[in-house]
């Protein structure tokens, strides 16, 4: 049997933790060769960055332990071999990529230092180091490579920062990247266009990408190779397209249906007086205008989908309408009245009508509160809403109605899983019966099959209770499946609102269908499919 | 940078006018100097000729305005009890405890930073909780009683270093050393958290994947990065010495800022009072500056 670049064999990895033994990786083998993408798909938890740790050396011993297994790579055992022999492997022979590049590259130095300082640590002379990192840049598609050697990583945009990492790893030729999750923490364009610098690269130096992701988009656009894990364990490999088309195990064929963006689209009947009308809207922070005279209208019970990049304004958004921010001209009527202009009586009333649920459930929930305590201080504020008597059964109601059971009302945050956490937080928004929930990319950091756990809530919710939502989000699969109309924003401008078949199915500015053509399909046969056409205009381009 | 340092330049004068106010007024009411100066049975003809003299028959607000008329032409007037200029004699002590200050707090950023660095990289390993014994030890225990155990060790008993005084490099181990004993086990303390949170941070683990070697992970991609925290403790440490390591000075007859003023406040010699607060205060917002610059110059994202 021909020897593979890198071969994992029946790894275990251990932690001991305070709570006890986590079995992160049993028993896990998979390998990679010269010139292919290899991606390892999995939800948070299941075990699929340990092994990249284990081959780069990054446990920490303890708590870490590994407990079988070797890992070769060109002939030797990674796992056998002393620090410093390992040392000299990394960032030479294998180089990895993580998420979030800002935290990822030293703020302090500058990236032209970080970028030559490996190249300086295995051997190569500071001039020679200093010319390679410049074509590094050039090659990347950083602009202005001089000037961009002696920045410092915070005067990068995310997708920049992200290409500065590539520029790093790839600096010493290495036989193998690893990239976790490169893309996740980009808006949809820079995702596109970092996975196709990525590819490229690889045809060009014909090194084995590893890619670890949790985005089956990710996988059907750039691996040739997937492995399934859950729970530390291998369930499933083979060709992406053997692996979305005809999944064997069942825990695949549960991440496949999860998978957002092919459900039936909701078709709004506008009729009636809106719920909110907002008119003209703006909002600047010194010089930088946040918002430029954004209008919409919201009919009770309806989804208005807020979509755009990063920085288009759409948290700007929601905090101004809910008056945790000023806005500085236009108007919201709420029922026909000027929330903007309401005096704190009127907003205090206000409040109980527009409830607020945020992206990271760790952070909004105070962890020192029970349950029962987060959700029932909704009516120490207002405590018209019920009688003291009936807020433990009104807990209990509340969380049976998000899916969780009342004997969890004793419990703490911190003793729940993220998706649990956010039933939590919408049990608390519900607790004041609203009539508006705002939704700040609520679902965003959720695994797919939780997302779709918590989609499914709170479409049963505006079924059932009648609740509009204003619905902040960049995932655009995901806004298919819940939205009634979909405003697309950009800088601070609406660029374009409708229905949600309008957008999706018949977008009429630029930047709509780009950002609709940036998002990656699940199915490898219509990504490869789309990917043609952006290949073509890559081309022209270039 | 240039318009942050002009308000941090006008909001310290402020500060200083309003500390100048209050410590004249304040030092008037413990008494009258006349009282101190003279000998027991002095006349009252000696008393009045001693106030006139030194101006203090006229009104409080007559003298505080005389008071500030001469230090805008920079003179801070006589020390009553040397008969000399009071900032000279001021300044005379301030070098000396400028010197003391500026040998301890090098050696204790010096080794506290090296030592916590060390500590943090293998928390709870056997050097960390040894240093950490060590350190807790020096930050807890009062600086008086080191200074005494120290002279009855190694002075008297053990006959190695001069008891007080200055004039011999010997004579600055002891009160070296016992000044650095305290804010060494602080800093150390506060090196090692922020050493321990920076190891813990993403680019490590990509200085590790690029195959960074431990002493670099340390001393060039942590140190920075855990510096600012440190440098605020250092700068607050090295404020309190020059303001006077009052307690040292005095136990080692040290010639220093503490000492005069200490000897000033109990003599009354209220120019020299003055004076040295004034000297002081500009001392510490000089460091203040410093340590400001020392915080751009370590990370880029505040220089904007």
């Amino acid at each position: 049997m021909a020897e593979h670049l890198l071969e994992v064999r029946n790894l275990s990895v251990q932690f001991h933790t305070a709570g006890g033994t986590v079995h992160a990786v049993r028993n896990i083998s998979w390998h990679l060769d010269r010139g292919e993408t290899l991606a390892i798909l999995g939800e948070s938890g299941s075990g699929k960055s340990v092994s990249a740790s284990a081959i780069m050396n990054l446990i920490d011993m303890p708590p870490g332990e590994i407990t079988s297994g070797e890992v070769t790579f060109a002939g030797r055992n990674l796992l056998a071999m002393s620090d410093d022999e390992r040392r000299a492997i990394n960032g030479k022979r294998i180089a990895m990529i993580f998420q979030d590049p800002l935290s990822h590259l030293n703020p302090v130095f500058t990236v032209g230092w970080q970028i030559i300082e490996v190249m300086r640590i295995h051997g190569i002379a500071a001039d020679a180091a200093r010319a390679r990192a410049l074509d590094l840049l050039k090659r990347v598609g950083i602009p202005a490579p001089e000037t961009a050697m002696r920045k410092y990583p915070h005067q990068f945009s995310g997708g920049q920062r992200q290409r500065l990492m590539i520029a790093m790893a790839l600096a010493l030729k290495p036989d193998i990247v690893i990239a976790d999750e490169p893309t996740t923490a980009l808006d949809v364009t820079v995702q596109a266009e970092v996975l196709a610098l990525l590819d490229e690269l690889q045809k060009e130096t014909g090194l084995g990408l590893l890619l670890i992701t949790h985005d089956l988009g990710v996988v059907a656009d750039i691996a040739d190779r997937v492995v399934v894990m859950n729970a530390g364990e291998i369930v499933e490999t083979g060709t992406p397209d053997e692996v979305y088309h005809n999944p064997k195990h069942p825990y695949t064929r549960k991440l496949i249906s999860a998978a957002p963006g092919r459900g039936e689209m909701h078709e709004p009947n506008a009729a009636g007086e809106p719920l909110l009308r907002v008119e003209n809207l703006c909002k600047s922070y010194g010089s930088f205008k946040a918002l430029k005279e954004v209008s919409f209208t919201l009919q009770p019970g309806e989804t208005m989908a807020v979509v755009g990049e990063s920085g288009s304004g759409k948290s700007t958004l929601a905090r101004a309408l809910l008056r945790l921010d000023e806005a500085d001209s236009g108007h919201a009527y709420w029922n026909g009245r000027d929330l903007l202009k309401m005096p704190a009586k009127e907003l205090y009333q206000l409040r109980r009508q527009m409830q607020m649920v945020f992206q990271d459930p760790t952070q909004s929930l105070n962890p020192r509160m029970t349950v029962y305590q987060l959700i029932s201080e909704a009516w120490v504020i207002h405590p018209e809403i019920l009688p003291k008597a009936q807020w433990r059964s009104r807990v209990e109601e509340l969380l049976t109605q998000v899916g969780l059971s009342p004997a969890h009302a004793e419990r703490y945050p911190h003793q729940f899983s993220g998706g649990q956490r956010q039933r939590i937080a919408i049990a608390r928004a519900l607790a004041l019966r609203p009539e508006l929930i705002v939704c700040d990319e609520a679902v965003s950091a959720l695994d797919v099959s939780i997302q779709a756990q918590v989609i499914a809530l709170l479409d049963k919710l505006r079924r059932e209770l009648g609740i509009a939502f204003i619905f902040i989000a960049h995932d655009l699969p995901v806004v298919r499946d819940f939205a009634d109309h979909v405003m697309v924003m950009q800088a601070g401008e609406c660029v374009e609102v409708g229905t949600v078949r309008q957008i999706f199915e018949n977008p009429q500015r630029d930047y709509t269908r780009r950002l609709l053509d940036a998002g990656l399909d699940p199915d490898p046969r219509v990504q490869a499919a789309r990917r043609m056409p952006k290949v073509r205009a890559g081309l022209e381009v270039g | 940078m240039g318009k942050k340092m002009m308000r941090r330049i006008v909001s310290s004068f402020f500060s200083l006018v309003a500390l100048v106010v209050m410590v004249f007024f304040l030092s008037r009411l413990t008494g009258d100097p006349a009282a101190l100066f003279l000998p027991i049975d002095a006349t009252q003809e000696m008393l009045d000729q001693f106030r006139e003299l030194h101006g203090l028959n006229d009104p409080l607000i007559q003298q505080f305005g005389r008071y500030v008329w001469d230090v805008l032409h920079l003179d801070f007037g006589d020390s009553i009890r040397k008969a000399r200029p009071a900032i000279d004699v001021v300044l005379e002590s301030f070098t000396w405890t400028l010197q003391l200050a500026l040998i301890t707090i090098a050696l204790v950023t010096a080794l506290a930073i090296t030592i916590g660095s060390v500590a943090a990289f293998r928390p709870g390993g056997l050097f960390d909780r040894f240093v950490s014994l060590v350190s807790l030890i020096g930050a807890s225990a009062p600086d008086f009683w080191i200074a005494i155990v120290g002279i009855v060790v190694f002075s008297i008993t053990l006959g190695w270093v001069p008891t007080s005084g200055t004039g011999t490099v010997w004579h600055w181990i002891l009160p070296v050393a016992v000044l650095f004993i305290r804010p060494f086990g602080l800093i150390l303390q506060v090196v090692r958290g922020s050493m321990l949170t920076a190891f813990g941070s993403a680019y490590v683990k990509t200085a590790r994947a690029k195959g960074v070697g431990n002493r670099s992970i340390i001393f060039v991609h942590t140190l920075r990065n855990a510096m600012l925290p440190v440098i605020t403790v250092i700068g607050d440490q090295a404020a309190a010495m020059l303001n006077g390591a009052v307690v040292v000075e005095t136990i080692f007859g040290f010639p220093g800022v503490g000492k005069l003023m200490i000897d000033s406040i109990l003599q009354r010699d209220f120019n020299v009072i003055l004076a040295a607060i004034m000297v002081t205060a500009l001392a510490i917002f000089v460091m203040n500056l410093l340590i400001d610059i020392a915080y751009t110059l370590l990370d880029p994202r505040l220089r904007t």
